[in-house]
């Protein structure tokens, strides 16, 4: 345990050194804020809240944002130390592989915490402060955060599993964007495309659902929409996730087979790794 | 923490393969550590010296054979599946580089269970105390040396792997690394140790292993080196002016005499004709004056393993 926190302790302090965990609590703070005032506008005299509202247009964005943060977090992680030679060395101190692994995933882990409860959290303090705000509306909030939290371990574990895979940082740069870029963009492009070439004669509302289900970013989104009644109203969805039979236990356990696969996956890939 | 016995084995490898694709780095190794010595590997720039470390470290393993460091099979967890204080210097050290000197120290110091004096004491000790403060990234290679070697040295460790230890470093800081080696071989420590300078670790080692292109051409003390080297002997001798070339037919022809001029000349012979030849010489009575003895010199024995075929 204590090796454990000492690896996150060095990647965390690593963060703060490099203004990596400032700079992410000042985009993800003033996002928040800024969609928070945007998101006063329109509720005008429908009966949404601010708060409702601004989990909608939050989430939709933490969908795009926090994989994108914590793949630029992860994807050096391992093959920057092979390059480096750094892990050479740290491999004959009395760390196991896997404590290696587990320790950096805790601090980069806690850096996106950090960024995602100073940034999102400091937003929606402000926001009560002035504008008040109901009490589901800063459950759903605090919902939304924690699942951006899950979210974002995906996207670390992904990386890792990345970076184990390749021999150069630039592979590994490069392997990772076009791994945002279909878990963000393209899957659910494809998705719909095939949807609507197919008019529901194969896919069914059931392979539909699963489709859905096996990504963890529309997970995510389906999660944060549909958790809360508020938001499901404010944002036109009432009642369709729980049709599908899609509980909030589900997807995130979904989410959370999302972190432990690619991270046992790295785990038996650097145990091969020969230094 | 596992404390070693005096003359017990630490390190043994049974018939050690390892091969890169294609190409064979180590083949065929065996070779028994016992605990307190000083093993030097020579050898040239791919060799297998760093293989050898590294598989030792359980960096990486054999294609074939046993390695065992202290009765476990080292890999992947060296440190960890003996609990043993272990000592590691890389080839080419490389460190965090945007972490200061004492904070890469201290990385490395809470991971060993080092205290933080110990980290004061080392970068003093290695003459880094007043750049402790600043960025790895600024350092020169000989401080980044030294840092690796503080960083080798934390918690007192009980087995030492040093690739090519002293390299960057200046003749004053190189004294002080090998005194610090001695204090800790006093203690018990066993050290393995890769270097291109054998003038340095001459009386040091305890035991020198030879490798060539993978092989162990040769393994064994100074003297066990020698004896199997069978490298001539040379000796000098000085006799009355004028008797020289005289002095010289008279030696037989199981040596070699060159060099001849008016008062001396030089013979070289084979290990065994030495002592023979010594008597001969001596027995000539008054008319030899000076008698030089010449052992093989270190280089000579290095170029004789490196170059010649192995008996």
């Amino acid at each position: 345990m204590k090796m454990l926190w000492v690896l996150a302790m060095k990647e965390i302090r690593d963060g703060l050194r490099n203004r990596w965990i400032a700079a992410a609590i000042i985009l993800l703070g003033s996002l928040a804020l800024a969609l928070s005032l945007l998101g006063s506008a329109p509720t005008g005299s429908v009966k949404a809240s601010d708060l409702d509202i601004t989990v909608i247009s939050l989430s939709s964005l933490s969908v795009y944002l926090i994989p994108l943060i914590a793949l630029m977090l992860s994807f050096d992680a391992l093959v920057g130390e092979f390059e480096r030679g750094t892990m050479m060395l740290l491999l004959t101190y009395p760390v196991s592989r896997w404590q290696v692994i587990m320790g950096k995933f805790l601090g980069h882990l806690s850096i996106l915490f950090m960024a995602i409860f100073a940034g999102y959290g400091g937003a929606i303090i402000l926001m009560t402060v002035f504008t008040g705000g109901s009490l589901e509306g800063w459950q759903a909030y605090v919902t939304m955060m924690l699942s951006s939290l899950v979210l974002g371990a995906v996207f670390i574990a992904l990386g890792y599993l990345v970076s184990v895979s390749v021999k150069e940082r630039a592979t590994a740069a490069g392997t990772a964007i076009g791994l945002w870029l279909v878990f963000v963009v393209i899957y659910d492009l494809i998705l719909f495309g095939a949807l609507l070439m197919d008019e529901g004669q194969l896919i069914g509302q059931k392979l539909f659902s699963i489709l859905m289900l096996i990504s963890p970013t529309d997970s995510y989104r389906i999660f944060n929409l549909s958790m809360f009644e508020g938001v499901s109203d404010a944002a036109g969805i009432a009642g369709i996730a729980s049709e599908a039979g899609m509980s909030g236990t589900l997807l995130i356990s979904v989410m959370s087979l999302w972190v432990v696969i690619p991270l046992m996956l790295t785990l038996f890939l650097f145990q091969k790794r020969e230094l | 923490m596992v404390t070693l016995n005096s003359a017990s084995e630490v390190i043994s490898l049974q018939s050690v393969n390892k091969r890169y694709a294609n190409e064979a780095v180590l083949h065929d190794v065996n070779l028994s550590i016992q605990s307190g010595e000083c093993i030097v590997l020579v050898g040239h720039n791919g060799a297998g010296k760093t293989s050898l470390i590294k598989m030792m470290l359980g960096l990486t393993r054999p294609t074939s054979g046993v390695i065992k460091v202290l009765g476990h099979d080292p890999a992947f967890s060296a440190a960890v599946a003996q609990g043993l204080s272990l000592g590691y210097l890389p080839e080419s050290v490389a460190f965090y580089e945007a972490m200061t000197g004492r904070e890469v120290l201290t990385f490395y110091a809470q991971l060993k269970g080092a205290s933080k004096v110990e980290c004061v004491k080392l970068l003093d000790l290695v003459g880094l105390g007043d750049a402790s403060k600043r960025r790895v990234g600024t350092y020169s290679k000989g401080m980044r040396q030294r840092l690796g070697l503080a960083q080798a040295m934390l918690g007192n460790p009980q087995l030492l792997f040093l690739d090519e230890p002293t390299t960057g470093l200046d003749p004053i800081l190189r004294q002080h690394f090998y005194e610090l080696i001695d204090g800790l071989q006093k203690e018990g420590a066993t050290s393995i140790i890769s270097s291109h300078a054998l003038q340095e670790v001459e009386t040091r080692a305890s035991r020198f292993v030879i490798l060539k292109k993978g092989v162990v051409v040769a393994c064994g003390t100074l003297d066990e080196l020698y004896q199997q080297a069978t490298l001539p002997v040379r000796v000098k001798v000085t006799v009355t002016p004028g008797q020289a070339s005289s002095v010289a037919e008279r030696m037989g022809s199981s040596v070699n005499v060159t060099e001849v001029n008016n008062q001396s000349f030089n013979l070289s012979c084979d290990m065994h004709e030495k002592m023979p030849i010594i008597r001969h010489i001596s027995n000539l009575g008054d008319i030899v004056q000076d008698m030089q003895i010449m052992p093989p010199r270190l280089d000579e024995l290095y170029t004789h393993f490196m170059s010649g075929n192995p008996s």
